[in-house]
């Protein structure tokens, strides 16, 4: 039996259900964190490296690459900023159709995060695989993650062609279009997994698990009024060390690359970001906390009472956060089918290469995404700066990390169970590993 | 229990794409799978209780191989797999993992400090470049037809 109070050394290689490869040291001495370490140890492809000098248009299908499970947010990323810096206007059905695809994605990553990874820990499992099929509440739950998935799923296909790197939509429109009644059928399929998703809402908000951060912190989120994570404005929420909202502030997106401070994280494959000199936090919470105002009327109707418990600074709300965020995805589509008459052929714009510079920003799953590539003047990039969510998120993480095992410390919690918390933690923030070593340029001293 | 074949699923560097599509097809196969598949070793479904690699029917095998230890782990599955498979295209022929071999001077020099620093190999391989392979599946991400078609051959 491990005493507490004595030393002890953590090492996770590979932490376990979460996207890609991080791992995590943690040194205590005298009941006291010595040192502490998260670090991504996915291994680097160099994408910005290899974007030089290749056709802008062709980059959105090779960036897509960068990450198999938010594939379609890096490609629609990065046809806004292709868009942007030729001046191509999206028509308003290629912008619907861009948003269905966008939810079919939500409905899948999130459904992915919260049933696969992080469900398990709620009942004390290891995995997914040892839900008892005898027993009725985990026999359904296992079959509403596979349910509900496959409708996210279903709806990326049928506007996208697929869900990981969908082929069609390219920069100015969408090289093949769906039919409309294909996705008048799956209205119903939509519909079906709604109660599914209550039940999950009602089990995320109804967890023990608390972690509300002493720290300043600046929320980040891109926020426009029909919460369709592609387009607004990017609006960020200061809370102070007590939790308290200090200060709100509105930014364009093409601005957000000023405000984000690069950190060198010596042991770590990935670079972390501060928020003009803050510790930063992307993705469902923020989101949920900034604009909680502008989900969907349906969804807000249904999830009044968990709402109350936005803003919040606890960090395992992104949990809920997400699940909400299914709902909302699954309504705001439905909305859209009902709304749909017809889908018709649109030519794409004729290209004209010019040196320019474009900048895409949209909310990924697990936060603010942010391209910005150079062009020269015969169509090629010159240079691209692409930061990820997880990126931004590295810094808060480890920070939270290092405030929980503190936090568990003092009350003398056994290793083992230290572990377990923190994978918990890890978890709640979704991370994603592939995304964030995409590539950094780095001096190293 | 000891009917189900025994299965690991290893991601080395990639966009672990076919990890998604497996995880996609499981949304219409997982009563069978799960009645038929042992998932000795899949990061993405469960926590390893040991840091070893067990014994197995079958690894498939994700990614392109970036590290010495990434090849010394890829060694180890091959010796305790009956049949090993190269899932998607990075593990196929190691693209688009293995872009930086093609670099030119100027953009190599840009990432050099980090291949030094990290003890990065000098070249991405492909899984067959480190050890033999039974089958594979292309596709970025995988070809889900060709997958199909393996793993009911590995079921029956």
């Amino acid at each position: 039996m491990h005493d507490p109070g004595n030393n002890f050394d953590i090492n996770l290689e590979e932490i376990s259900k979460i996207e890609g490869a991080a791992s995590l040291d943690i040194k205590v001495r005298n009941n006291k964190i010595e040192d502490l370490r998260f670090s991504i140890s996915e291994w680097k492809r160099f994408y910005t490296q290899a974007i030089k000098n290749k056709p802008a248009v062709a980059i959105p299908q090779l960036v897509a690459r960068i990450c198999g499970t938010c594939s379609n947010a890096h490609l629609l990323t990065s046809i806004e900023a292709v868009e942007k810096a030729f001046n191509i206007i999206p028509s308003e059905q290629t912008m619907i159709l861009k948003k269905l695809l966008y939810y079919g994605l939500i409905i899948r990553d999130h459904a992915l995060h919260l049933y696969v990874f992080s469900l398990p820990d709620l009942f004390n499992k290891n995995s997914i695989l040892d839900f008892d099929e005898n027993n009725k509440q985990e026999h359904e739950l296992l079959d509403d993650t596979f349910t509900v998935k496959e409708v996210g799923n279903q709806l990326s296909i049928i506007v996208g062609g697929r869900s990981v790197h969908a082929p069609y939509p390219t920069v100015g429109g969408f090289t093949k279009l769906p039919r409309v009644e294909e996705l008048k059928n799956l209205k119903l399929k939509l519909l079906s997994i709604r109660p599914k998703i209550e039940k999950l809402i009602e089990l995320f908000a109804n967890t023990p698990n608390e972690l509300k951060l002493k720290s300043h912190l600046s929320f980040v989120a891109l926020s426009s009024k029909d919460f369709s994570f592609l387009e607004g404005k990017i609006k960020t929420c200061d809370l102070d060390d007590s939790g308290t909202t200090v200060s709100c502030q509105e930014i364009e997106e093409n601005q957000l690359g000023h405000y984000l401070d690069k950190v060198v994280i010596p042991y770590s494959q990935a670079r972390g970001f501060k928020f003009n000199g803050n510790l930063m936090m992307v993705g469902a919470l923020p989101r949920i906390n900034i604009s909680k105002d502008n989900l969907n009327t349906k969804t807000k109707e249904t999830v009044e009472r968990y709402l109350k418990l936005f803003p919040s600074n606890n960090l395992f709300h992104n949990n809920l956060a997400q699940a909400i965020e299914i709902l909302h995805a699954i309504d705001a589509s439905v909305e859209i089918i009902d709304s749909l008459q017809s889908i018709i052929p649109e030519a794409l714009p004729k290209i004209i290469p010019c040196q320019a510079t474009g900048v895409g920003v949209i909310e990924a799953p697990r936060g603010t995404l942010y391209y910005k590539l150079e062009i020269n003047s015969d169509g090629t990039i010159k240079q691209g700066d692409i930061i990820v969510p997880t990126g931004q998120n590295q810094i808060v993480m480890e920070e939270a990390i290092h405030q929980l095992v503190e936090k568990l410390l003092l009350v003398q919690t056994p290793k083992e169970k230290i572990i377990d918390e923190v994978e918990n933690l890890i978890r709640a923030f979704d991370p994603c590993m592939s995304c964030a070593a995409h590539f950094l340029k780095v001096k190293w001293h | 229990m000891n009917n189900k074949i025994r299965v690991g699923w290893f991601t080395f560097t990639c966009s672990e794409d076919s990890t998604i599509i497996f995880t996609e097809l499981l949304n219409k196969h997982y009563q069978e799978w799960f009645e038929k598949i042992e998932f000795v070793h899949a990061r993405f479904l469960r926590k390893d209780t040991t840091s070893e690699i067990e014994p197995l029917d079958v690894a498939f095998v994700e990614g392109a191989i970036s590290s010495e230890s990434q090849e010394t782990k890829l060694k180890k599955i091959r010796e305790k797999a009956k049949t090993l498979v190269a899932i998607g295209s990075c593990a196929v022929n190691g693209s688009p993992s293995n872009q930086r071999n093609f670099f030119n001077q100027e953009n190599f020099q840009g990432i050099k400090p980090i291949l030094d620093k990290f003890k990065y190999k000098d070249k991405v391989l492909k899984v067959s470049d480190v050890v033999k392979v039974d089958e594979s599946v292309p596709g970025c991400p995988m070809n889900e037809q060709i997958f199909l078609t393996l793993i009911n051959k590995f079921l029956s």
